[in-house]
């Protein structure tokens, strides 16, 4: 299928920008791009996004990188991969080459440092603000399952620093043997019948 | 030829950080320090801290440094491109098989498994950058003193307007960037 121009530029621009502000990589980065490709410019499901960065977190290399990969081959194949990956690829390609240059003195600078302290209140601010609109769906569809595994997973990696693959791949164990038993329950039903 | 050197460098740090983020930075020392020599230790840890100063991925901000300092601007250009290979290869080929699958039952199953622990792990992530802010590096204590309340009361701030207008996370960045430049700075 043959996309737009305004459709690359869109994915490149995006992936641009929320990789330039986004401060301190992986799991903040996250919550932007689900803000923006979900709500903003409603190009994927809620679901689907939340398989797409499972996907990318069990991948090898940087989860940023992962999950603009998956975005760009959704929504306009290999060639919308490849823009979005280059569009997350550059702004920390362009200002870390600069800051290499004279990283002392941008490492020592009061103004940055106060102005990313800042930042970081409102970085905290947006992942908390995504997160009681993730959690709130998970839990108004009221199935007990769901919610447990949230909570559970939300314990082991948070509190007991559980390897984050090893929850992912736990969690999708549990839940192709939960659909193995509904499916032979569904079945001894049939066979009763 | 260092260029060649470098990009294979980067290929195996892309290819074997697995899990993202601080869990490739043993890796990327062993690679960076021990192995190539192109930074002492305290350049190492220097990196580590304009890493988390500036935007982008660990690995990247690596390959873009280093790149820069051994090399020159094609340096960082070819390690970074070393960076991403795997990812853009091993990637594309899940996601090849995710939409040729996903519509199948039991991965169906599968992935209703793996979504609600996907939003607990961005809510990990959200907790610790918010103990991060509110307590420094102290960790969580009761204790009011130990607790910034510009930071709090930035955060509160930045969440009601975002709950409230449901403004581009850029403004949050851009306003509270701003707004801490101000207060802390004359502190």
């Amino acid at each position: 299928m043959r996309k737009k121009l305004p459709t690359y530029w869109t994915l490149f621009s995006s992936a641009f920008l929320l990789s330039a502000f986004t401060f301190g990589g992986g799991y903040v980065i996250v919550p932007l791009m689900k803000k923006k490709y979900v709500n903003q410019l409603k190009w994927i499901e809620e679901e689907e996004m939340l398989n797409m960065i499972a996907i990318a977190q069990s991948s090898p290399g940087p989860i940023a990188v992962n999950t603009a990969i998956m975005v760009g081959y959704k929504i306009a194949g290999v060639l919308g991969a490849a823009l979005s990956t280059i569009g997350t690829v550059l702004p920390p390609l362009i200002i870390l080459t600069v800051v290499s240059f004279f990283y002392q003195e941008f490492r020592d600078n009061m103004y940055i440092s106060a102005m990313l302290k800042g930042m970081q209140a409102g970085v905290s601010a947006v992942i908390v603000d995504v997160v009681i609109g993730l959690s709130g769906n998970v839990i108004k569809k009221k199935e007990i399952f769901s919610i447990i595994m949230m909570i559970t997973a939300f314990i082991a990696v948070f509190f007991f620093k559980v390897n984050v693959i090893i929850v992912i791949l736990a969690s999708g164990l549990i839940g192709m043997l939960m659909f193995l038993y509904r499916t032979r329950k569904g079945g001894m039903n049939h066979d009763l019948h | 030829m260092i260029y060649i050197k470098l990009f294979i460098s980067f290929l195996q740090i892309g290819l074997f950080s697995i899990g993202g983020g601080y869990a490739a930075l043993p890796l990327i020392k062993e690679q960076i320090v021990d192995i190539n020599g192109w930074l002492t230790l305290q350049e190492f840890t220097d990196l580590v801290t304009i890493a988390e100063m500036t935007p982008g991925p660990i690995a990247i901000n690596s390959a873009s440094f280093v790149g820069n300092q051994i090399a020159g601007i094609l340096g960082s250009i070819v390690s970074t491109i070393g960076c991403v290979t795997p990812s853009f290869i091993i990637v594309l080929i899940l996601a090849w098989f995710y939409f040729r699958y996903k519509k199948l039952n039991i991965v169906q199953g599968i992935l209703q498994g793996i979504r609600p622990t996907v939003v607990a792990l961005i809510g990990s992530a959200g907790m610790s950058i918010l103990s991060l802010a509110f307590w420094n590096t102290k960790g969580i204590t009761l204790n009011l003193e130990d607790i910034n309340v510009v930071a709090v009361i930035l955060f509160a701030a930045a969440l009601f307007v975002l709950r409230k207008w449901k403004p581009s996370p850029i403004f949050i960045m851009l306003g509270t960037g701003l707004i801490g430049i101000i207060v802390y700075h004359q502190w």
